[in-house]
C-alpha cells in the first residue's frame, strides 16, 4: 500500500502521532503555536489516512497480520514483546480514534485559541492519540495494558490540564483514583493469565483457553470457582472502570472539568470505549463463561437506565452529555453481555461520530457564551449559530436513534439482541434498555430546547455578543455530522449480519443472537420503516413530545414536578448519592487508615520503636564500649596481637 | 650440617640479635644502626635463597635510602634522651611473656609434617647464567605491570605528601593578619585624598 | 641447603621481637616505626622462603611490592612523626591519645 512495506504503515500509524506529541511538547517553545498545531495535525492526518489505507486492506483483500514488531525483553521463557495485531476489529477502531483525533485536533485550534498551555495541550491530545493506538492494535496483554494506562495517564493530565482550578485538580484525581481500582482487577486478570496460560500473546491464549472451561481456582480455600470467569470478571472490572460503568462511573461526570474537545476525544469517542473494545477482543474468552457475561449485562444495563436517569436533572450542558455517554456506554456493555460484540462496537464507532459531534457542539456553545455552561442561561441560540444548531439537532437524532440516523440502527441493533439473549438477567436488561430509550430522548431534547430554543436567559452583555463559532470549530461539526446521519445506514448490514468482523470477534452459536436477528432481516429501508411502528420508536418520540412540552411549552411545570417529587428528584439530583457514600467509606476510611498507620505504625512503631530505638540502644552500648578505646597505638596493636593469637590456635586445632 | 646450612645459623644469629638490640637499646641513633645490620643480614639470607635482586634492593634501598631517613630524623628532632628511659623495663614482662607465646605457638605449627624438610619439594637448582633479576624482570614488566605502575604511583604519591606535610615555607600569597600593623594603621594609610574636575555630562 | 622451616621459625622469632618492641618502647615513636619495619621484613622472609621452596617467582613480585609501599609508608610515617614534633614537641607515646573515646 502507498508503495511502503506494509509492516512500515502499521508502525506509522501509531508513530507519527507520537512524533506530532514529541515535537510539539518538547519543542512548543521554538515552533511556536501555530508550529506546534500543524505538526500534531499532520502527524495524526497521516495516521487517519493510513488508517483508512488499513481498513480497505484489510476489508477488501483480507490482509490481516499478527506479528512482533520488537522484543523488548524474557523472562522466564516468556517474551515480553510489542506486536500489532491487525485485524477486522482493529481496523474499524483505527478509522474511529484517528478520525474523531482529527476533526478534534481541528476543532482545538479554535476552541483553546487563547489558552496559554496551547502547545501543551496539542502535545497531550497527539500523546493520547498515539497511546489509543497502541492499545487497539496491541497483539499482547502488555502492551494493552501499556496502552491502557497510557491513555489514563494522558486522560488524567487533560482532566487536569486548568491545573490552577481546585475542581479540576480534585477531578483528576477522582479519575486517576477511581481507574486504579479497575485497572487493579485488570492486572490481577492478566495475572490469572499468565499464570495458567503461561503466554501474554492473544492468539496464544484463545487457542489454550477452550481447554481450561473447566478449569476451577480456588481463592478462598474451599470454594471452587471457574478460572474462565475469574479472569472475566477481573478483566471486566479494568472495562468498568475505564468505560465507567456503574459502580466505577463516578469519575467520567467530574472529567467534564476538562477542556471540551477532551471531553469529546477521550471521555465519549476513544478512551473510555477501550473497555468496551477490550471485552469485544476477549470475546473467545467470555464465549467461555456465562456467568460473567450475565455479570457484563447486568452492570451494562443498570448503567444504561441509571446514569441516563441522572442526566435528565443536570443543567450543566457538558454533564448532560456526559451522563448520556454512560448511558450509552451501558448500552455498548449491553451488547458486549448478550454476545452481540458487533452489535456493541457498531454502537461504539456511530456514538464515537455522533457523541464528538454533541460534545463539540457542546463546546461551541460554550465558546459563544462566554465559558457559561449551565443551560438556565441559555436559550434561544439557534438563531445565532444556525450551524451549531443545525449539527447538534441531527446528532441528538442520532443520539436518541431517529429512524434512518446511525444511532437507530446500532441501538435497535442493540435492544434487539438482548431481547433475543437467553442469558441470566437478559429480561433485566430489556427493560433497562428499553426505558433508557425513553430516557435518553427526554434528556437530549430537554438540552436541544434549554439551549437552542425558547427565550434568550443571558444576560444582555453576552447576547449582544453572541456569534457563530469560527470555521475551524464548525468544520469538524459538519464534518462529524456528516456520519452521524449516514454511518449507520451504510454499515448496519455488513457489520451485524455478513461475516465482517472474520475471525477477530468469536461468539459460540448457542449465544449468537445477532444470527437470530438476522432471519428478520430484509434491508436496511424496511428496517427503518419497521423502526418507524415498533415500541422503541414510539418511546421515543413520547420523549420527544415530554421535553417539548415540559421545556418549551410548559417552561414553568418542570419547576412543580421538582418540587413534588421530592426524594426520586434528590435522589438524581445527588447522583443516587454515591460519590457520598464513596467519600465516607473509601476515602474517610482510606484516611482514618491513614491516621492510625501515621500516629501507631510510623510516630510510634517504626520512629519510636525502631529508629529512635536502635539509635538508643546503639548510643547507650557505645557509651559503655567507648572505654575501651583508649586512644594509645599499643593497645590497639594488643588488641591485634590477640586476634593472631586466635588465629594460631584455630590453626593449632585443625 | 652444610657449609649453607651454617651461613643461615650465622646470619640468622646476628638478624635476630640486632633486631633484638634495635628494641631494646636506649639510644635511638644506636637503635637504627642495629636496624640497618639486621637488614643486611637479612639481605644476605634472601641472596642465599636465590632472591639476588631482591637482597641488594634491600641494601640499596632501606640501608641506602630508608634507614638514613630514620636517621635524619632521630638527629633532628630535639628529643629528651633522659626522659625516653623512664619506665623502660616496666612492660619488659609483659611483651616477654607475649613474644615467648608467639614463638612458642608459631614454632607448633611450623614444625607440624606440613612444612618438613620431607613434603617439601627440593628447590631447583638453577644453572650459572640464570639471572635471578632478569626473570624478576620478565614477570614484572609483563604479567604485573599495571601492579607496578600502580607502585610507582604509590611512590610518587608518598613524595608528594611526605613534602607536603613537613612544608612551613609562608607562600607570598598566602594572606595573613599582622595585628600589630593593624594597630598602628594610620588614616593617611588608608585614605587618599583626590582633587578631580567633575566630569562634563556627555 | 637451608630446612624451610628453619626459614619460617627464623621469621617467626623476627616477628615476636618486633611485636615486644612495640610493647616496650612507649617513649619514642620513632622505634615504633622501626619494629613495623621489622615485622615487614619478617613477612618478606616468608614470602621469600616460599618463593625459593615452591619455585615460584610471584612471592619475588610480591616482595618487590611491599617493599615499594614499606618505603613509602616510612616516608609519610616520618613526615608525619616531624609535623606532630612540631606542634606537640614530643614523640612520646603516652601523650598521643587525641583517638582516646
Amino acid at each position: 500500500m502507498f508503495g511502503m512495506d506494509i509492516k512500515t504503515v502499521y508502525l506509522m500509524i501509531p508513530l507519527a502521532p507520537l512524533a506530532g506529541a514529541i515535537l510539539a511538547g518538547l519543542l512548543g517553545k521554538k515552533i511556536g503555536r501555530s508550529g506546534s498545531h500543524w505538526v500534531t495535525i499532520l502527524g495524526v492526518a497521516v495516521s487517519f489516512i493510513l488508517s483508512i489505507g488499513v481498513f480497505i486492506d484489510v476489508h477488501e483483500n483480507g490482509n490481516t497480520y499478527n506479528g512482533e514488531v520488537y522484543k523488548w525483553a524474557v523472562s522466564g521463557g516468556i517474551p515480553l514483546s510489542i506486536g500489532f495485531l491487525i485485524d477486522q476489529l482493529t481496523s474499524v477502531m483505527l478509522v474511529v480514534v484517528t478520525f474523531v483525533s482529527l476533526m478534534v485536533h481541528i476543532y482545538t485550534i479554535g476552541y483553546m485559541h487563547e489558552d496559554p498551555g496551547y502547545q501543551r495541550f496539542f502535545s497531550y491530545i497527539a500523546l493520547f492519540t498515539f497511546s489509543m493506538l497502541m492499545l487497539v492494535m496491541s497483539n499482547n496483554f502488555l502492551q494493552l495494558f501499556f496502552g491502557w494506562e497510557a491513555v489514563g495517564l494522558v486522560s488524567y493530565l487533560l482532566i487536569g490540564f486548568w491545573y490552577t482550578r481546585d475542581t479540576a485538580i480534585y477531578a483528576n484525581l477522582k479519575a486517576f483514583l477511581v481507574n486504579r481500582v479497575g485497572d487493579f482487577g485488570f492486572l490481577l486478570g492478566i495475572a490469572a493469565i499468565y499464570m495458567y496460560f503461561g503466554t501474554l500473546d492473544y492468539s496464544a491464549v484463545f487457542a489454550i483457553a477452550p481447554s481450561h472451561m473447566e478449569t476451577t481456582m480456588q481463592i478462598i480455600p474451599g470454594m471452587d470457582w471457574s478460572l474462565m470467569t475469574v479472569i472475566c470478571i477481573l478483566l471486566f472490572i479494568g472495562a468498568m472502570g475505564k468505560s465507567a460503568q456503574v459502580p466505577l462511573h463516578v469519575w467520567l461526570p467530574d472529567s467534564m472539568e476538562g477542556p471540551t474537545p477532551i471531553s469529546a476525544l477521550i471521555h465519549a469517542a476513544t478512551m473510555v470505549t477501550a473497555g468496551i473494545f477490550m471485552v469485544a477482543r476477549m470475546s473467545p474468552l467470555y464465549e467461555l463463561s456465562t456467568t460473567a457475561l450475565s455479570v457484563v449485562l447486568v452492570i451494562g444495563a443498570t448503567t444504561a437506565l441509571f446514569m441516563g436517569l441522572i442526566g435528565i436533572v443536570q443543567n450543566d450542558i457538558k454533564r448532560v452529555v456526559a451522563y448520556s455517554t454512560l448511558s450509552q456506554l451501558g448500552y455498548m456493555t449491553v451488547a458486549l453481555g448478550s454476545s452481540a460484540y458487533a452489535a456493541g462496537i457498531f454502537h461504539l464507532a456511530t456514538h464515537a461520530f455522533f457523541k464528538a459531534l454533541l460534545f463539540l457542539g457542546a463546546g461551541s456553545v460554550i465558546i459563544a457564551m462566554h465559558h457559561e455552561q449551565d443551560m438556565r442561561k441559555m436559550g434561544g441560540l439557534m438563531k445565532y449559530m444556525p450551524i451549531t444548531g443545525v449539527t447538534a439537532w441531527i446528532g441528538t437524532l442520532a443520539l436518541v436513534g431517529f429512524p434512518g440516523l446511525s444511532g437507530f440502527f446500532s441501538k435497535d441493533g442493540i435492544v434487539e439482541s438482548v431481547y433475543y439473549s437467553k442469558l441470566w438477567g437478559a429480561d433485566y436488561a430489556f427493560l433497562c434498555v428499553t426505558a433508557g430509550i425513553l430516557v435518553t430522548s427526554f434528556y437530549s431534547f430537554r438540552l436541544l430546547y434549554m439551549t437552542f430554543h425558547g427565550k434568550p436567559r443571558m444576560d444582555k452583555h453576552t447576547e449582544e455578543h453572541l456569534k457563530e463559532s469560527p470555521l475551524v470549530v464548525t468544520v469538524p461539526l459538519v464534518l462529524l455530522a456528516i456520519p452521524s446521519i449516514f454511518i449507520g445506514a451504510i454499515l448496519v448490514e455488513p457489520m451485524l449480519f455478513a461475516n465482517f468482523f472474520g475471525d477477530s470477534i468469536m461468539v459460540l452459536p448457542a449465544h449468537d443472537v445477532l444470527a437470530e436477528l438476522k432471519e428478520d432481516w430484509d434491508g436496511v429501508g424496511p428496517f427503518i420503516a419497521h423502526g418507524l411502528t415498533a415500541a422503541p420508536f414510539l418511546l421515543t418520540m413520547t420523549g420527544w413530545v415530554l421535553a417539548w412540552l415540559l421545556y418549551s411549552r410548559f417552561t414553568h411545570l418542570p419547576e412543580k414536578i421538582a418540587q413534588r417529587a421530592g426524594l426520586l428528584y434528590r435522589a438524581l439530583e445527588n447522583k443516587y448519592w454515591i460519590d457520598e457514600i464513596y467519600f465516607a467509606t473509601f476515602a474517610n476510611g482510606a484516611r482514618a487508615i491513614g491516621r492510625g498507620l501515621w500516629k501507631i505504625g510510623d510516630v510510634r512503631i517504626i520512629d519510636g520503636l525502631i529508629v529512635n530505638g536502635s539509635a538508643w540502644v546503639v548510643g547507650r552500648v557505645s557509651a559503655w564500649i567507648r572505654t575501651i578505646q583508649s586512644g594509645y597505638v599499643y593497645h590497639y596493636a594488643f588488641a591485634m596481637i590477640i586476634g593472631l593469637f586466635l588465629l594460631l590456635t584455630l590453626f593449632l586445632k585443625r | 650440617m652444610t657449609f649453607t646450612h651454617a651461613l643461615f645459623y650465622l646470619f640468622g644469629g646476628i638478624l635476630l640479635f640486632a633486631a633484638a638490640m634495635v628494641v631494646t637499646i636506649r639510644h635511638p641513633v644506636k637503635s637504627a644502626l642495629f636496624l640497618v645490620l639486621a637488614f643486611f643480614s637479612a639481605a644476605c639470607l634472601w641472596v642465599m635463597m636465590e632472591a639476588e635482586f631482591l637482597g641488594i634492593a634491600l641494601v640499596l634501598v632501606y640501608v641506602g635510602a630508608v634507614m638514613v631517613l630514620f636517621l635524619f630524623v632521630v638527629m633532628m628532632l630535639d628529643v629528651d634522651l633522659a626522659k625516653m628511659r623512664e619506665g623502660f623495663g616496666e612492660y619488659l614482662p609483659m611483651g616477654g611473656i607475649v613474644a615467648v607465646l608467639l614463638v612458642l605457638e608459631m614454632v607448633i605449627v611450623l614444625s607440624s609434617d606440613m612444612f618438613s624438610p620431607q613434603n617439601m619439594p627440593v628447590p631447583l637448582e638453577h644453572a650459572a647464567d640464570y639471572s635471578n633479576t632478569h626473570a624478576l624482570g620478565m614477570l614484572i614488566y609483563t604479567a604485573y605491570v599495571y601492579p607496578f605502575e600502580i607502585a610507582a604511583v604509590i611512590l610518587l604519591v608518598a613524595i608528594v605528601a611526605a613534602i607536603t606535610l613537613t612544608l612551613r615555607a609562608r607562600r607570598k600569597h598566602i594572606k595573613y593578619q599582622n595585628p600589630s600593623e593593624q594597630i598602628k594603621v594610620r588614616r593617611e594609610d588608608r585614605v587618599r585624598l583626590v582633587q578631580m574636575k567633575s566630569e562634563k555630562r556627555s | 641447603m637451608i630446612p624451610l622451616h628453619e626459614v619460617l621459625i627464623l621469621a617467626a622469632i623476627l616477628f615476636a621481637i618486633s611485636i615486644m618492641g612495640i610493647f616496650l618502647n612507649r617513649k619514642n615513636v620513632v622505634i615504633l616505626l622501626m619494629a613495623i619495619e621489622l615485622m615487614l621484613l619478617s613477612v618478606n622472609m616468608n614470602f621469600i622462603a616460599f618463593s625459593y621452596y615452591l619455585g615460584d617467582m610471584a612471592g619475588q613480585v610480591f616482595v618487590f611490592f611491599i617493599l615499594t609501599v614499606a618505603a613509602a609508608e616510612s616516608a609519610i610515617g616520618l613526615a608525619i612523626l616531624i609535623v606532630l614534633f612540631r606542634n606537640r614537641r614530643t614523640i612520646n607515646v603516652d601523650d598521643l591519645d587525641a583517638l582516646k573515646g
